[in-house]
């Protein structure tokens, strides 16, 4: 992989990841429409956006390690970054579109709502990942860089909590969300034991 | 008082059938060649399904109504509604009708497999004239009103709905309820060749329904058998549903089949679903909130993508008719 063909794919990427966006826009600018209910579409429209994306992040290690193209890992930053930006953006469509910026009734709903509870704290977790995203940072932090990224696991947790937790009743789609995610966890999860093991040990498994 | 009302339907308007594949065989060929920009066409043409009205060619013969939907000499009925009616392609287009499918516009998509003629409706329980009659004979005799009421749904979204029917009361009565019948409980249809939700159990079906007897003779409580001056799509409940104003949109039963006259409160879906975040009586109150979210304000439908949250009123806004119902309740533990 040259650094040339990096970049182009890194931009490839980027694109697919405005593509969403590009195309909400498009609807709400009278391309298309958004639908009856146009501020729940809209919302809803960034929320899952941003969650696939979450969990795109979390594929590319387990196909790096399987596949061998370590060249994967420069994507995670383009991944995360739209992930942070449609989550920013799905919280900011929430707070103004539909509550109209009315401060009591998003405290009530951020501090006795659970499934807004952490959905506010997952994108509250997103905030120091962001902003350690450079690679200034990544160098400054060390070791510590990747021990913090790993917060990504209890986003992605959170965020799947969120969105199982507002569904009225045909949990369906959420369950298939934390399928995912518990898959992409428990590779984590295996990796983890198996180097206890071989710690404690002294044996390959 | 004034009413906003967008200028009725007239049967002229309403594109045939024929030309409105051939225009989405058009713009499928011209999507497929390329030259019409996709996003654009994408939004469009799934617009165009969802303003679809789902009839059934073969149920059209047989249904008591004129052959184009149109429902006529309706009696008028003094609203006090103030607010602007929803636009038809939303009540028709958002929908919750489980049994074609859990998202808002599956119904319209699938509806169009469910027969609503002939219909018959099973009247049991405690009441003297019981057995299963036709829908021409249920609604014999029956004057047809327009009623614009406000509906609101738990999910807290809300409509304004020039619903057509009559008084549900009038028909019961014409069953002879005996002291007994307490309560009544109503059913929907449940038939997979017809809907293809039911396959899955969201909920337990059949989908069922109830309101107290002083509930159900109410003036407001509506047999209803249309929207906006035709019969009703088959995606807002075809042929025959209920309309309860000061009460959550699930009450509202649509596609009824069987209605019991009990002695004892009756099974409801949700409550029986989930009977901590739905009640028997669910009636709107702005002060007693979901489980999960608040009810004190509630987005109109139909307003646009800019326009702020509307506060939702006890009763929704029915309270003088209703509240009187309600005299010896606590409405914070009855929810």
């Amino acid at each position: 992989m040259t650094r040339r063909s990096l970049a182009l794919i890194k931009a490839l990427v980027l694109f697919c990841c405005l593509t969403p966006l590009g195309l909400l826009i498009a609807r709400a600018s009278g391309l298309g429409d958004l639908g009856a209910n146009p501020v729940q579409e809209v919302l809803h429209t960034l929320g899952k956006t941003g969650l696939n994306l979450i969990l795109l992040t979390l594929t590319i290690t387990p196909i790096r390690k399987g596949t061998g193209l370590n060249w994967l890992v420069g994507l995670r930053r383009t991944l995360g970054l739209s992930a942070f930006g449609y989550i920013l953006l799905h919280a900011t469509t929430y707070a103004v579109l539909d509550q109209g910026l009315a401060w009591s009734s998003l405290l009530v709903d951020v501090t006795q709502r659970p499934y807004i509870t952490f959905g506010f704290l997952g994108l509250v977790l997103m905030v120091p990942l962001a902003v350690t995203s450079t690679n200034a940072m990544q160098r400054r932090l060390g070791r510590k860089w990747s021990q913090l990224h790993r917060l990504v696991y209890l986003i992605g947790i959170l965020g799947v909590t969120h969105f199982f937790w507002q569904v009225k009743i045909d949990v369906s789609e959420p369950l298939l969300y934390g399928a995912v995610l518990s898959l992409l966890l428990g590779y984590r999860a295996v990796g983890w034991f198996k180097k206890r093991w071989q710690f404690s040990t002294g044996t390959q498994l | 008082m004034l009413i906003k009302r967008p200028p009725t339907i007239r049967p002229s308007e309403i594109t045939p059938e024929s030309m409105f594949r051939q225009r989405r065989t058009l713009l499928k060929t011209a999507l497929a060649l390329g030259l019409i920009p996709t996003a654009n066409t994408y939004a469009q043409e799934s617009r165009n399904d969802l303003t679809t009205i789902t009839h059934n060619d073969s149920a059209a013969q047989n249904s008591p109504f004129p052959e184009n939907g149109r429902l006529t000499n309706l009696k008028t009925w003094p609203s006090k509604v103030d607010a602007a009616l929803t636009p038809f392609e939303d009540v028709t287009g958002y929908n919750n009708y489980y049994e074609f499918g859990t998202g808002k516009t599956d119904p319209a998509r699938n509806a169009h497999t469910l027969v609503p003629h002939p219909w018959t409706v099973t009247v049991e329980g405690e009441a003297e004239k019981t057995g299963t009659f036709a829908f021409e004979d249920l609604i014999k005799g029956h004057t047809l009103e327009e009623r614009i009421y406000r509906f609101r749904c738990v999910e807290a979204w809300s409509m304004v709905v020039p619903w057509v029917g009559f008084p549900l009361g009038d028909l019961l009565k014409g069953f002879a309820p005996t002291s007994r019948a307490k309560y009544v409980q109503f059913f929907t249809l449940n038939d997979p060749a017809q809907m293809p939700g039911v396959r899955y159990p969201v909920l337990r079906w059949p989908y069922r329904e109830g309101l107290t007897i002083a509930e159900a003779m109410h003036p407001l409580s509506l047999l209803t058998v249309g929207l906006y001056g035709q019969v009703l799509p088959n995606q807002n409940g075809a042929p025959l549903r209920l309309i309860v104003p000061w009460k959550y949109g699930f009450k509202s039963i649509k596609s009824i089949v069987r209605i019991r006259f009990m002695a004892r409160q009756p099974q409801t879906s949700w409550n029986m679903a989930n009977a901590r975040e739905y009640g028997f009586y669910s009636n709107v109150n702005p002060d007693k909130d979901h489980p999960r979210w608040s009810q004190a304000t509630e987005r109109v439908l139909g307003s646009g993508l800019f326009s702020a949250r509307a506060p939702t009123l006890l009763f929704n806004g029915y309270a003088a008719e209703v509240a009187g119902l309600y005299a010896d309740l606590d409405l914070m533990r009855n929810y």
